[in-house]
């Protein structure tokens, strides 16, 4: 089903309609909030709660506003906001280069906890994950949004609120510093 | 697709658990559990929005079928109840009032929760007659539909309706497992059932205490602490007040005359 078309049953029914926008997002919105935050406990409750909160949204829209919602990028700017408050206020990410190779090395705990993570067995991907988590927010968010949830540069520019031109230089941005410090962590097979 | 491959290994897949998180969070969904009791095991489910049912039940997924039925919820089993939904449970059917027990009771009418709600009022091993409650919602004539509401009370225990009973002071009917149930539960809250029934039978219906000159239900922990040298039964408000009796404040007798 498509967001229009699911839009239109939330507007219809949230209480019938919400579970399959649950089941559609819930995904999404996780992989936004991993990959923003760099932790897998923060993506958990930063999901949850983003849902949450959009139902409590949704209940109180009147139903002409529901249908017009674009729902991809009106969960997004939900999960991105609340990255931003979970961290206002703790130790922000590194803001230079080669804290962010640094990190490659030595990723942070807690971007690659789970049961059976270890320093051996951390597999590329996580250590990929923990070189995005330090890019600093201005390119982080944007590449997540772009290359991992793939929204285009206008939905982009609806999250974010920022020109589309500017979306597009720091995606660029990012991805460029992405590949230098995935090269200087050895992790050149995933650079396409 | 994107136009850059590099980050697609970066797609985790969500934990299965998080989509139920969020239903059950917004209350469009219920988890129960077992809780042990006093009376044996009660499944109590919950959501976001509060607890929505205590029952007894021969296991789990019985518990969540008759749940479902009730409740058009989808109803998942977990192990335990998390300690800020049993803790406040505990305590209340320790007899702490103070403890704070948020309700679901979506799907019920206006005047059900207002009988419930004048329940939860009913202290801890007091008792006081359906009429009462039909008096102090406003409703003196609905004694009737007062007992069917609390017939349908979805968290016995947690809603004392055991601490309702029949305007003739017999104790009554009782949902959660039967009279039987009702006598024990306020047995073990320091009550004699069968004492207060043959009181009700001598037509003590309220005591009074001839030091203060005030009258109680026989339960209110006002009366029971008038010594025996100074207690005074009454069969009515009535018969109270033309020897000069007022009625007490705190559990206020005067509520059943207009039902009686």
């Amino acid at each position: 089903m498509d967001d229009t078309a699911l839009a239109n049953l939330l507007a219809d029914n949230i209480d019938t309609a919400f579970e399959t926008l649950v089941r559609a997002h819930v995904g999404r919105c996780h992989a936004i909030a991993l990959r923003v935050t760099g932790s897998h406990h923060d993506a958990e409750e930063v999901a949850q709660d983003a849902l949450v909160r959009a139902y409590r949204a949704l209940s109180a829209y009147p139903p002409e506003r529901i249908r017009e919602l674009r729902l991809r990028p009106w969960l997004a700017t939900i999960v991105i906001n609340l990255c931003r408050n979970r961290h206002r206020g703790a130790a922000l990410p590194a803001t230079s280069l080669t804290p962010l190779v640094e990190a490659g090395a030595e990723p942070q705990a807690d971007a690659l906890a789970g049961p059976s993570a270890t320093a051996e067995r951390r597999d590329a991907a996580e250590r990929l994950g923990a070189l995005l988590a330090n890019l600093p927010e201005r390119y982080r968010v944007p590449v997540v949004l772009r290359h991992l949830d793939d929204l285009s540069y206008a939905e982009l520019a609806l999250v974010l609120s920022k020109p589309e031109g500017t979306l597009k230089a720091q995606v660029h941005r990012g991805l460029a510093m992405l590949r230098v410090a995935a090269a200087a962590a050895g992790l050149e097979e995933l650079i396409a | 697709m994107t136009d850059n491959p590099m980050l697609t290994s970066l797609a985790a897949p969500a934990p299965a658990h998080l989509a139920d998180d969020v239903l059950v969070e917004v209350g469009l969904a219920d988890r129960m559990a077992p809780l042990g009791t006093a009376i044996g095991v009660l499944w109590v489910a919950w959501n976001g929005r509060g607890v929505a049912a205590v029952d007894l039940a021969k296991d789990g997924p019985a518990a969540a079928a008759h749940h479902e039925a009730l409740s058009g919820r989808r109803t998942l089993l977990a192990d335990a109840l998390p300690a800020s939904v049993a803790s406040p449970i505990l305590r209340r059917l320790a007899g702490d009032r103070s403890a704070r027990i948020m309700l679901d009771l979506r799907g019920h009418t206006d005047f059900e929760v207002a009988v419930w709600e004048k329940a939860l009022e009913i202290p801890f091993g007091e008792v006081r007659p359906y009429g009462w409650i039909a008096s102090e919602i406003g409703r003196p004539k609905a004694v009737r539909a007062v007992g069917t509401a609390l017939g349908h009370n979805p968290v016995p225990l947690v809603v004392p309706c055991h601490r309702v009973v029949r305007t003739d002071g017999t104790i009554g009917q009782y949902s959660l497992g039967g009279p039987g149930n009702k006598r024990a539960i306020l047995a073990a809250e320091g009550l004699d059932p069968d004492g207060l029934e043959t009181a009700a039978r001598r037509g003590e219906r309220l005591i009074g205490s001839d030091t203060t000159h005030i009258v109680c239900w026989p339960t209110c922990r006002h009366a029971r602490r008038v010594s025996a040298a100074h207690r005074v039964p009454f069969r009515s408000l009535r018969d109270a007040q033309t020897r000069g009796y007022r009625a007490c404040k705190v559990c206020r007798p005067t509520a059943i005359e207009a039902a009686a």
